[in-house]
């Protein structure tokens, strides 16, 4: 029996463990270092319908424990990706989630139809929730009427299912999880960056040349545990967490609060083998807990009256 | 190949204002082949401060497994890398990035390195080699002032050296690009790293008829060209989205392939 292996829908993954978009670009980088093969799934970087410069640099910087980035949805366009990135990626036999931006309706809908055709890609990730671009992104994720008609129209034309990205920089992040599920979304991935500001003392300016950026490594970690641990007892989707995993023990962490699988972010940067070391690490780890399968953990810190989580029949 | 390793402090040394020169030894120097690599450095353990610093090779001793960074204490995260002391442990991971391409000049050649401030130290790796290909090497660095120059007599080891000051407390008072016209200095190739106004000038003055190769820097995270936090444009063009990532695509590029 293999102890990580989830499924849910759209997805069925040898562990739960995926670099989360816009970490990993389109995994090129991290080939050279190590097989991609052992990755649950990739979340490859956001694509958008025309190639993204992005934003002026400096686009990072560090926080305590975390760290702020503007990047801005750089991405080499639809068509490129279609052509270049997802065959490339076909290589290995690891699902692809796709990350799906736009300034529109439209530009999210015709990225969508296009990109859930190609062979790899076996689920979206809807990402209404970038702080850092004018128009689109986060304007998407804050209003429920919003996010729902928009996962409306994207269910509408892809031909995978469809996890809505959600934004923690919103009150009530529960409303906005239950206008996506009643828009007919597949699953949730939460949480994005969350919207911060670093100032340079001797110029007295904002460090980031976007002045905000987004907030994100363990220094969110707690954030990211709450909101899941809310919105995963008030929808019926499954929720792939992240927000600062660094560890299996981590991993336990999101699961515990209501996760069925994670994806890990900035980690990357700072150890780009840790995505192989923590499914190296969470058999050892669940050994240590008593627990016998990954799945047994989706809301343990709640499920104390039998009530099941989504993955249980 | 790109490793990740915990190197040993051979030695650390303050051989300037609050520039240190930190000498590391680790199997990872088998790795380090072209001159103008740098390593990504992690100074802690914990979470804070989270990411890595990008630091340039400024020499390597391969038959001591041993490679040499110059960084200047300037944050939180450089301080703490200048308080380790022989024996303590980094984590490297390296090495980083496309160097200076040593086939740009010939022996017999001329090549001309300058260096500003805290890009002077990849220059060191690159003139050791081009001395040991036969190329002819001068070097002008610049420097704000007479207590932050360092390896003046490194230098000169491999060829003709000038220093220039901001203040004209040491060397020739002015820029580098003074220093080039005033000495009339020849050359067939243009090596550079330093400061961005230096670059651009050395682009505009020399780039029409000399080779120039310029090592750019930038806030990173990942260092690995995954991220794109350290990118820079390469067309003029209004709308265009065309860029290279300094990190892997750099940091060592044609100047006329970037737009300073």
């Amino acid at each position: 029996m293999n102890r990580l292996s989830v499924e849910l829908p759209g997805l069925k993954l040898k562990n739960p463990v995926m670099p989360a978009s816009g970490c990993f670009g389109f995994g090129r980088e991290f080939s050279r270092l190590y097989d991609l093969n052992v990755l649950g799934a990739i979340v490859i970087k956001a694509t958008t319908v025309e190639p993204r410069f992005g934003n002026p640099t400096p686009r990072v910087a560090e926080t305590p424990g975390g760290m702020l980035n503007a990047i801005g949805l750089q991405n080499p366009g639809l068509e490129k990706v279609m052509e270049e990135e997802l065959p490339w990626l076909e290589q290995f036999d690891v699902p692809i989630i796709a990350n799906i931006a736009g300034s529109t309706e439209e530009d999210y809908v015709e990225v969508a139809r296009v990109i859930s055709t190609a062979k790899n890609v076996h689920a979206l990730e809807l990402n209404i929730s970038c702080p850092n671009v004018k128009t689109g992104g986060i304007a998407f994720g804050t209003i429920p009427e919003v996010a729902k008609s928009l996962t409306k129209k994207v269910k509408e034309v892809s031909s995978v299912p469809v996890y809505v990205k959600l934004s923690p920089n919103v009150t009530n992040i529960v409303e906005i999880a239950k206008a996506v599920e009643e828009g007919g979304a597949d699953g949730l991935t939460m949480i994005n960056t969350l919207l911060g500001m670093r100032i340079d003392l001797q110029t007295a300016k904002p460090v980031l040349a976007n002045k905000t950026g987004g907030l994100s490594g363990p220094a969110i970690k707690p954030v990211a545990l709450r909101m899941i641990y809310e919105v995963s007892q008030n929808v019926r989707l499954p929720i792939i967490g992240m927000g600062g995993i660094q560890s299996a023990e981590d991993v336990i962490e999101f699961f515990y609060a209501g996760a069925s699988a994670v994806a890990v972010g900035t980690a990357n940067f700072i150890d780009p083998f840790v995505c192989p070391k923590i499914i190296a690490e969470l058999p050892e780890v669940m050994d240590r807990l008593g627990i016998g399968h990954i799945s047994e953990c989706t809301g343990r810190s709640w499920k104390n009256d039998g009530r099941p989580a989504y993955h249980c029949p | 190949m790109i490793v990740n390793e915990i190197c040993t402090v051979v030695s650390q040394k303050e051989i300037a204002a609050n520039i240190f020169e930190l000498i590391l030894e680790g199997n990872i120097t088998e790795q380090m082949n072209q001159p103008g690599q740098f390593v990504h450095v992690k100074v802690s353990g914990g979470i804070d401060p989270l990411l890595r610093r990008p630091l340039s090779i400024a020499d390597i001793d391969k038959k001591a497994s041993r490679f040499t960074l110059i960084y200047r204490k300037q944050g939180r995260g450089t301080a703490i890398l200048a308080g380790k002391r022989p024996g303590d442990e980094v984590d490297i991971l390296g090495p980083l990035g496309n160097g200076f391409p040593l086939s740009a000049v010939n022996s017999g050649e001329t090549a001309l390195l300058v260096g500003g401030g805290i890009g002077v130290p990849p220059l060191h790796e690159l003139s050791k080699r081009l001395r040991a290909q036969g190329t002819k090497v001068i070097h002008v660095l610049g420097f704000q002032s007479k207590d932050a120059v360092f390896y003046e007599e490194a230098f000169k080891k491999f060829g003709e050296t000038y220093i220039a000051t901001d203040d004209g407390s040491y060397g020739e008072k002015g820029f580098v690009t003074d220093v080039i016209e005033k000495r009339g200095l020849q050359f067939d190739c243009l090596f550079s790293c330093g400061p961005v106004p230096m670059l651009r000038a050395l682009k505009n003055r020399y780039g029409t008829k000399h080779k120039i190769y310029l090592s750019l820097e930038e806030r990173m995270a990942c260092g690995l060209g995954a991220c794109f936090a350290c990118v820079c444009r390469t067309s003029e063009e209004p709308g265009s989205s065309s860029y290279k990532k300094i990190c892997s695509d750099g940091p060592v590029f044609s100047a006329e392939e970037v737009l300073l």
